[in-house]
């Protein structure tokens, strides 16, 4: 009431726009550019002459960097990943919540403990047992390990825990079992948690850069971040190559960022408070 | 962990009470089932978390005690032979190590302070009343759902010493238009923190948020009745009042900032020298790299305790404090 925002406070707005956005534009701008323009001294912000020939090399020209599959790998491993999360996170999160077993305590207990415990410490376990499975190499290497993180699980339970009881004790004098009365009626209700948990898994695996530059060698299984920093490892960059590659891997997160921000910005807060 | 495959050996009819369990089991099982539905629930969860998490945490204690190179067939164990040689300066690994070590240490205390204070500034600001709040809290927020691998290759043109935009925003403005941003030292820490600032300020910012929504107005009112400044207002109120909020974003931060590998891997190489070259980045090259598993493992649990160590240190300086 007291707190009017002046001309300062808008100015402050500005300037931090264009700090977190700005950098984005620029490198947008540099795809369009020719080799050697993104390299003269003073840098140009606006391309002289616009130009495609970066995506045209991005896509079509270089056999030994498949940009279109790495981007179709993400892709699905992405997907395949949250999928795999969701089944498995709502219903061990389900039964924890709302279910009296044995050992409750102990298994939670663990499961909660590894929340703790870093992860770089399954680093090289993880690579022995992928290679046991004759998974490195296979995008099962990118989907499947990673599920079995503890936060998925701890999630949904918090979340099922503060839905209403009522909706399943009439399930089940209806007759329901408890699958039926999980599937028909608690997931329905849980909309919202399976939409945060759903695209921060989504998010969190399109992203992952350490695991897939290790598991993952042939050129035509790499995932997009993986593969960019091999493009970059080149003897002179192709800036205008990896700008365009880098925006090929920003605007599809960004994109479903705009649609779902406020479930991303919920479920990371929520990691705050319950945490 | 083991407990956790083991099923009920015993049936657990009801007829004996779970030792301790004050509350009877009909009023709190809720869900109608067999004894199995809990289990068949937990199933698919618990064969992937025994799989690669209880497993593992295990896996790679027995790894650490043995040289295991992976692409040799015999992998003779050696004891805590991989852990005494990280403390024998004679040993090959002990300089990479330590190196390793020094660079995330240096990393931590650098980008800490401005990833816990700066995103902080940035809550108070869209904890004000302004239109379009939700807005901008989306746009300072965007740069996070990136991945390492964007950021570290979009800030690695735009850094660049010769033709990077930074340099040549600076020149523009008449200032200094010649840094060595991403090869000379202390640029290259400064450039790595900067970026780290970049892309995660939201994150903390966001946590910070939903702490001062929870902080009520009128403790605000009553400070501004009684005349308080804006600083003690941060003082006295939100600060105490965000006391829970910053011992997890303190605790958080420190992990986060000492897992750093992507932005160095990314965007100095490791360089200038081996300055940047983090724990992380000696770990998996020793490990993943070089294969030399063993040693890289032991390392790895070396920089778990130092990490658990340090949280513990972080939650403990930051408790409540009764005087």
């Amino acid at each position: 009431m007291k707190r009017r925002n002046g001309p300062l406070f808008w100015l402050g707005m500005g300037v931090l726009s264009v700090i977190f956005i700005g950098p984005l534009l620029l490198v947008l701008l540099t795809a369009f550019k020719s080799q050697s323009e993104s390299r003269t001294v003073p840098p140009t912000y606006f391309p002289s002459e616009w130009s495609l020939r970066a995506f045209d090399v991005l896509f079509f020209q270089d056999a030994a960097s498949p940009v279109l599959r790495w981007f179709l790998n993400s892709m699905l491993a992405a997907t395949m990943h949250a999928a795999l999360v969701l089944v498995v996170c709502s219903l061990a999160g389900y039964a924890l919540a709302r279910m009296e077993f044995r050992f409750k305590k102990a298994i939670f207990g663990a499961i909660i403990l590894t929340l703790f415990v870093p992860g770089f410490i399954f680093l090289m376990p993880n690579f022995l047992l992928l290679d046991k499975l004759g998974w490195l190499d296979q995008i099962w290497a990118l989907v499947v390990p990673g599920a079995a993180g503890a936060f998925g699980v701890f999630f949904m339970r918090q979340f099922f825990m503060g839905l209403p009881r009522e909706l399943e004790e009439s399930a089940r004098l209806d007759g329901a079992g408890p699958f039926r009365t999980w599937w028909s009626i608690v997931l329905p209700n849980a909309r919202p948690a399976l939409v945060t948990l759903g695209v921060l898994s989504y998010l969190a695996n399109w992203n992952d850069f350490i695991w897939p530059i290790y598991v993952l060698f042939s050129p035509e299984r790499l995932t997009l971040p993986a593969g960019l920093s091999r493009l970059q490892g080149a003897y002179t960059i192709d800036y205008p190559v990896v700008m365009a590659g880098a925006m090929l891997a920003a605007i599809p997160v960004l994109a479903l960022y705009v649609f779902v921000q406020r479930y991303v910005i919920e479920g990371v807060a929520s990691s705050g408070v319950k945490g | 962990m083991a407990v956790t495959t083991a099923q009920p050996t015993r049936p657990p009819s009801g007829a004996t009470p779970a030792p301790g369990g004050r509350r009877s089991r009909g009023a709190t099982s809720g869900i109608h089932g067999s004894r199995w539905t809990p289990y068949l629930f937990l199933s698919p969860f618990l064969l992937l978390f025994i799989t690669f998490v209880a497993v593992p945490g295990v896996l790679g204690i027995w790894i650490s005690l043995h040289d295991w190179d992976f692409l040799l067939p015999n992998k003779p164990f050696v004891g805590a032979q991989n852990y005494a040689d990280l403390l024998d300066s004679g040993s090959p690994q002990f300089e990479a190590f330590w190196n390793g070590m020094k660079a995330t240490g240096i990393f931590v205390v650098i980008s800490v302070p401005f990833l816990v204070v700066l995103p902080l500034l940035l809550a108070i600001l869209l904890n004000r009343r302004f239109p379009g709040r939700t807005f901008f809290r989306a746009v300072f927020f965007a740069p996070f759902v990136l991945g390492v691998a964007v950021v570290g290759l979009m800030w690695r043109y735009l850094l660049d010493p010769s033709f990077g935009m930074v340099n040549g925003l600076l020149s523009a403005l008449g200032l200094p238009g010649d840094t060595a941003w991403t090869t000379e030292q202390p640029w290259a820490w400064i450039s790595l923190a900067a970026v780290t600032v970049w892309w995660t300020i939201g994150f903390n910012a966001v946590i910070y948020l939903a702490g001062l929504a929870d902080i009520p107005a009128e403790h605000y009112e009553a400070a501004e009745i009684d005349g308080a400044t804006p600083w003690q207002k941060l003082r006295y109120i939100t600060i105490p009042g965000l006391r829970p909020v910053l011992i997890f974003v303190v605790v958080t931060t420190v992990l986060a900032s000492a897992n750093m590998f992507g932005q160095s891997y990314l965007i100095t190489r490791g360089g200038p020298g081996d300055s940047t070259r983090t724990a992380i980045m000696e770990i998996t090259d020793l490990g993943l790299s070089q294969y030399r598993m063993g040693q890289a493992s032991a390392m790895s649990y070396v920089l778990a305790v130092f990490l658990a160590l340090i949280s513990l240190v972080n939650v403990w300086a930051l408790r409540e404090k009764k005087s």
